[in-house]
């Protein structure tokens, strides 16, 4: 039987559609229009898959944008799926951090997924892609180099939680003559400091797998584990463990 | 019937409106209350009428945060934003306000209402217990019998405030004995309802008049879960009925608790039911904090026995707050709940910390639990829908 999971974020829409021998993925960006996005997210897996339409057995849509998908036949909120999604990869996993788009969340699991807590940054972008995407661009570069230009040699350290005052305080440091790859080591660890103090006001249980698209940034994973001090595994495929999970949830409803 | 009568409750404030104008011109004096501190009893020997006053909608901010700090709880804001852009007509008939030092914000708030109005305000000790502290909060009761005499022209009998007592008495039983009606499943009535009925009653000029419709609705929906039992149809579409279609039996009971909700700053409980959960019970200010607190007939002084009354309410501004611990591990007992949402407002500091203690005790119980912090706003309407969508997914 063929399932597929939407995980719609505010930055990427991740895809997966399983059957019982094979996983096809596919990513996008969001753009305006999650409706539209999730629909060509299902056509792109369809046609990755060679199936058709009527051999999905069930579509199951998480993320920001989940309510907008007509053709979900049923939505799951991220912290659910992610739950999933890493237990399937990891069974010893205890605690999943995902740091998305525009949320940050810390899940305690047990068996199977079952999601026994969690916490989310509250409404303002600390410690989220968002955060770091601006600094980027008052950096003037691409979120993705951030990972590899940091200078973690060097100590700075960026005080303001508020994006819009934290890039203010760069644009200080960068007139005081502070490198641009210390200023981005700063940024790592406030994301870090920010993400590690919620996990610990929820309590850290072994392993800790680290999913969402920030993963990728070897820079926030690094002072992640630094603030945190804990071992933290990458999960593999970490853009699409919400979606996954989704999948998995679609396969495992009555 | 049921129908007619929960409508007679949401209706309930907006008909007063008129009422109350109705009796202020007929020489009946007014006496607007924010929180379940003031012994109403007092008001009501007074021969006067006691009447919440608006606090609990979004609208007012705007202006309040003119005079007032941003930063600092909705439910102070709105009070203020009410009365100094006169929008709450119960205010606007007031002869005085009563207000108490619940919290910081609301006590210096208060000092700045006091230009608009005549404001009396109870110094309420933190502690409860016997000695100093219970003498002063004894002695805050006389004075305000003392200005309610004076500012209302009327004397306060012994007899005539054991008679409100009674009244009020009988006032808290009825409201009660429906809360505990959704100690099955399902519940008598959706948390909606449930608000609508605790929260309106506090709108009424009649009080006795109140504690009828109470008893009324009681006995409606005691005949409801009678003929559900008994296999017949049971769905009674009224206000507050359509906002989902999921039926009573399927969804996850959850106990609120925290700070005070009426309508306007319903967004949690809405927010709740529409996903699915059902509010069954509230451990707050118009729900169950007061409930299980009579007055008692033991002491020969009114004052003294109102003052062992009012001293007990587990309000976050109690150091320490044992019986709010003890109240919700009952209705924990009581009510079945799946879970556990524990509502701050923002800039709430008091409930903010307590949090702490009560997500020990959700954890204790097994229950899964969740925090929110926010305001009257819509703006988080999203980011609170995940969280609360997050919890009813644990809870099943």
């Amino acid at each position: 039987m063929v399932f597929i999971g939407l995980d719609i974020g505010s930055v990427a829409a991740k895809g997966v559609l399983l059957t019982g021998e094979s996983r096809h993925r596919l990513l996008l960006p969001t753009g305006w229009s999650p409706g539209e996005t999730g629909k060509n997210l299902i056509e792109g897996l369809l046609r990755q898959s060679g199936l058709r339409r009527s051999d999905v057995k069930r579509v199951v849509a998480t993320g920001y944008g989940r309510v907008a998908l007509r053709e979900a036949d049923r939505t799951v909120t991220e912290i659910s799926c992610h739950a999933r999604g890493v237990a399937a990869a990891y069974p010893d996993a205890g605690t999943v951090i995902d740091i998305g788009g525009q949320d940050s969340k810390v899940i305690s699991i047990g068996r199977g997924g079952k999601v026994l807590n969690f916490a989310m940054n509250d409404k303002c972008a600390a410690g989220t892609g968002r955060f770091l995407q601006v600094m980027a661009a008052a950096l003037d570069m691409d979120i993705g180099e951030l990972g590899e230009a940091e200078d973690p040699s060097q100590d700075v350290t960026i005080n303001s939680m508020c994006t819009v005052f934290a890039e203010s305080e760069i644009v200080g440091l960068l007139a005081c003559g502070i490198s641009r790859g210390g200023i981005i080591a700063g940024l790592h660890r406030s994301v870090g400091r920010r993400v590690a103090a919620m996990a610990r006001r929820l309590g850290v249980r072994e392993r800790v797998v680290l999913s969402g698209g920030v993963a990728l940034n070897r820079g926030v994973y690094r002072a992640l584990q630094e603030e945190l001090r804990w071992s933290v595994t990458v999960a593999d495929d970490c853009l699409f463990s919400g979606a996954a999970g989704a999948a998995l949830l679609a396969g495992e409803m009555d | 019937m049921l129908t007619e009568l929960l409508e007679d409750f949401w209706a309930i404030r907006e008909k007063n409106v008129i009422k109350i104008k109705e009796l202020k011109e007929q020489g009946r004096k007014v006496v607007g209350i924010y929180c379940t501190f003031c012994p109403n009893e007092l008001v009501i020997a007074a021969g006067a009428i006691p009447v919440g006053l608006c606090g609990t909608r979004d609208e007012p901010i705007a202006a309040a945060e003119e005079t007032l700090p941003r930063n600092l709880c909705p439910l102070i804001k709105s009070s203020y934003g009410f009365a100094v852009t006169d929008t709450c007509p119960f205010f606007f008939f007031s002869d005085l306000i009563v207000g108490e030092t619940t919290c910081d914000g609301k006590k210096k708030m208060f000092e700045i209402m006091g230009e608009l109005k005549p404001v009396h305000v109870m110094q309420l000790p933190n502690l409860k217990g016997d000695g100093l502290y219970f003498q002063l909060w004894v002695d805050e009761i006389r004075r305000l019998r003392a200005r309610l005499e004076r500012e209302l022209c009327a004397g306060i009998s012994d007899e005539a405030l054991w008679e409100a007592i009674d009244l009020v008495n009988r006032e808290t039983r009825a409201v009660k004995e429906i809360c505990d009606l959704n100690r099955q499943d399902p519940p008598a009535l959706n948390g909606l309802e449930l608000l609508a009925v605790v929260w309106s009653k506090g709108f009424s000029a009649d009080r006795s008049g109140v504690v009828d419709m109470l008893v009324r609705l009681k006995e409606a929906l005691v005949e409801r879960q009678f003929q559900a039992a008994a296999g017949k149809s049971c769905c009674c579409p009224g206000p507050g009925r359509e906002a989902t279609s999921v039926p009573q039996w399927s969804r996850p009971r959850v106990l609120l608790t925290g700070c005070p909700v009426g309508l306007g700053s319903e967004k949690v409980v809405r927010l709740v039911e529409e996903k699915g959960g059902a509010v069954v019970a509230m451990e707050n200010c118009t729900g169950y904090k007061t409930l299980e607190l009579e007055t008692g007939r033991e002491h020969d002084d009114p004052i003294v026995a109102l003052a062992h009354k009012y001293i007990r309410i587990p309000c976050s501004c109690m150091s320490p707050n044992q019986y709010r611990l003890e109240l919700l591990e009952r209705m924990i007992a009581d009510f079945n709940p799946c879970a556990v949402v524990d509502l701050t407002w923002q800039a709430c500091h008091t409930y903010n910390i307590e949090a702490y203690a009560v997500e020990r005790l959700a954890a204790e119980k097994g229950l899964p639990y969740l925090h929110l912090e926010t305001d009257y706003s819509a703006s988080d309407r999203e980011a609170l829908k995940v969280r609360i969508e997050a919890l009813l997914e644990m809870a099943r």
